[in-house]
């Protein structure tokens, strides 16, 4: 049986607009089998809850979203890791957070609990207590050859950016092997999120990630309204689809910026960031907050535009797409610069594709996805944004993705200020039980939420899952062979969220 | 072409902002904590590491704008230094995450005194919404010893400028003891 068709024989759940099936465990641990068979059915993400294990899969030949449950019996379920690379750190960090055990998993180290919280396993149901006990020394993956040396770095960087530990085996310049260390953000975010209203809950949605509030804020709204039935009004699909471009202007010219900058370029870093202060300020202007948190709620949005905010947002989209010309000019036209980022960092296109990776990380490498385009929600069905694709992989072609969806978001920002339609900002939500799930195309990918509601319409299960998740193993791919100083404008093309996977 | 855009920025007017007062009571208040010895070996100047001890990333944001043209952090004698050891002032983020807890620590251990720890961010100041989590402590001061909160989620530059310059402010203060 075909890897779909085992997952479709499971029984239907009444999942919210993608259809979530309850295998058997022993058709689960078929799984792993017919996926190999089956390559065009990508691995979005892996979660639990007290003894049971989810997965949620995009079948990139139809388009189509859904997700496939298993019952751990005794704590254990057939992993999935062998047949789809993705699937290793989210079996790691289950069994860190639901105490659930992969079976012949490719990797079966700690990820998400370096020893320090007192107990294990906090979201099992059943934590165990774990008192005052000395944290374990992290192992990291081996390297033989001859003169090889580790470089250590973190968790603390020398920049202002979030906390992480590389650990980098090299030999001479070059390196040979890199392996992330995260988790040291872990907050508890899901846990905390557990037994909330949605709209309690959606300020955790809005601080996965905060480069990437809207997004998440949007997908979990709409995850949540999925769940309840409810449709959010016109006029709050429109803003939220106008506050998520303009997050992805801010974030892409800060990138753009910094990738510039850290290849000791800092013309471009320098305008770049008067661009987006720009951007921001008019954001603050027009929603009350500059990088437009917990402005999207279940049921709408919290705030109407303000009078002026869309003159606001238009002058400063203009001073944008005036300077983007010239800037690509200087960016195009300094050897020092094309030296650094033409063939540095280059992602194999089939990595790219066996992880699933969306995103400019994705799209740089060919992977032509999209979740504004496929599935697509509104209002993006009328809006029809074109998709920006790259087929160089290196940290160029992920700057030129970037480059692009910048000047195609400030039309989609036209248009939508433009033809706001009239109406109420805010739905009412109901309290009673369903099963939502929602992907909202973020500044760095799909971002993929997916909740279920008891009779209360409190949160009974929840994931959030950052599009960080598929592309953080891939810098370690892509950075192989490359000398240590590059590999800041590596992780900077990357640009991965270090809060949004370490929840 | 990069060079007369160059030379029409170096005759132009700047695109930076006018700065903002610090407020008062914060500077006599810090003004208080600070020895005579310690503003004559900082002379008007700050060094700054920012450590991220679990945020959601937002105030990184906002940190990292205060050092774009329009604020220009550097004409106030502030400056983001790469090594606590460099460091007069550890600016922290984020609630204090457990699995943060020793390189906060280790990175307060670094920093050579007088020093100086700001708490930025509501996360920073009590644990925000994480407050109560199994793998968070609580604010950045159930961890170090705090001298400046500033709140916010995240603080704006402008907020985050205003508390910083009213520690310089307070380096400048006659001395209160």
């Amino acid at each position: 049986m075909s890897a779909l068709a085992l997952i479709r024989s499971g029984t239907p759940q009444g999942a919210q607009p993608f259809e979530r099936f309850v295998l058997t465990a022993e058709a689960w641990a078929e799984l792993p089998a017919a996926l190999l068979a089956e390559p065009a059915l990508a691995l979005l993400g892996m979660w639990a809850e007290p003894g049971v294990v989810h997965a949620g899969f995009l079948d990139e030949e139809s388009g189509a979203i859904l997700f496939a449950s298993a019952p751990a019996e005794g704590g254990r379920y057939a992993a999935l890791s062998p047949a789809r690379p993705g699937a290793i750190r989210f079996e790691r960090a289950i069994r860190d957070l639901w105490a659930l055990v992969a079976h012949g998993a490719v990797d079966d180290r700690p990820w998400l609990d370096h020893g320090r919280w007192g107990i294990a396993g906090p979201m099992s149901g059943n934590p165990a207590p774990r008192p005052g006990a000395e944290p374990p020394q992290p192992e990291f993956l081996p390297v033989e050859g001859e003169g090889i040396h580790v470089i250590p770095v973190g968790p603390i960087h020398a920049g202002v950016i979030e906390p992480g530990h590389f650990r980098f085996h090299i030999q001479g310049e070059c390196v040979v092997r890199l392996e992330a260390r995260l988790g040291y953000k872990h907050k508890g975010t899901l846990s905390l999120m557990l037994g909330k209203t949605v709209r309690a809950a959606a300020a955790f949605a809005a601080r996965l990630s905060g480069d990437s509030t809207v997004a998440h804020g949007w997908a979990f709204a709409a995850a949540a309204e999925a769940a309840l039935g409810v449709e959010p009004p016109p006029r709050a699909v429109a803003l939220r689809a106008a506050m998520a471009e303009l997050e992805r202007i801010h974030n892409h010219l800060n990138d753009w910026g910094f990738v510039c900058n850290d290849a000791a370029f800092a013309f471009p870093h320098a305008r770049c960031g008067f661009l987006r202060e720009g951007v921001l300020r008019a954001c603050a202007a027009a929603f009350g907050h500059r990088l437009m948190m917990d402005r999207v709620l279940p049921g709408g949005v919290a705030l109407d535009i303000a009078p002026g905010g869309g003159e606001a947002i238009l002058a400063a989209l203009a001073a944008v797409e005036q300077d983007i010309p010239s800037l690509l000019r200087i960016y195009d036209s300094h050897a020092s610069l094309q030296d650094r980022v033409v063939g540095t960092g280059f992602l194999d296109p089939g990595h790219a594709r066996r992880f699933a990776a969306g995103g400019f990380v994705g799209r740089g490498s060919g992977r032509r996805f999209d979740a504004r385009i496929a599935p697509g929600y509104a209002p993006y069905d009328l809006l029809a944004p074109a998709m920006a694709v790259e087929a160089g992989g290196d940290v160029d072609a992920r700057v030129r993705v970037r480059i692009a969806e910048l000047r195609g978001s400030i039309v989609l920002v036209r248009r939508l200020l433009m033809a706001l339609p009239e109406g109420p900002t805010l739905a009412p939500l109901p309290a009673r039980a369903g099963e939502g799930a929602a992907l909202v195309e973020g500044f760095r990918g799909e971002c993929l939420h997916w909740l279920r509601l008891d009779d209360g319409g409190l949160i009974r299960a929840v994931f959030l899952r950052d599009p960080s998740w598929l592309q953080w193993p891939l810098l370690e791919a892509a950075i192989e062979g490359n000398i240590v100083a590059d590999f800041p404008l590596c992780n900077k093309s990357f640009n991965c969220s270090y809060s949004g996977v370490d929840l | 072409m990069l060079w007369p855009r160059l030379v029409r920025a170096l005759v132009g007017r700047p695109l930076t902002d006018q700065a903002a007062a610090a407020p008062q009571d914060t500077v006599v208040a810090l003004g208080e904590r600070m020895a005579a010895s310690a503003r004559v070996r900082l002379g008007r100047s700050l060094s700054i590491r920012e450590v991220d001890s679990g945020s959601c990333n937002g105030c990184e944001l906002e940190v990292n704008a205060l050092a774009n043209v329009a604020y220009d952090l550097e004409r106030f004698g502030l400056r983001f230094v790469a090594s606590p050891r460099h460091a007069d002032v550890l600016l922290v983020t984020g609630p204090a995450c457990r699995n943060m807890t020793e390189a906060l620590q280790r990175a307060l251990d670094c920093t050579p005194e007088p020093r100086w720890v700001v708490a930025a961010g509501d996360c920073a100041v009590d644990g925000g919404v994480f407050k109560g989590s199994y793998a968070v402590e609580g604010g950045v001061g159930a961890v170090l010893p705090v001298d400046l909160l500033i709140p916010g989620c995240p603080p704006s530059p402008a907020q985050l400028l205003e508390g910083l310059l009213a520690l310089i402010e307070a380096e400048a203060a006659p001395g209160q003891k």
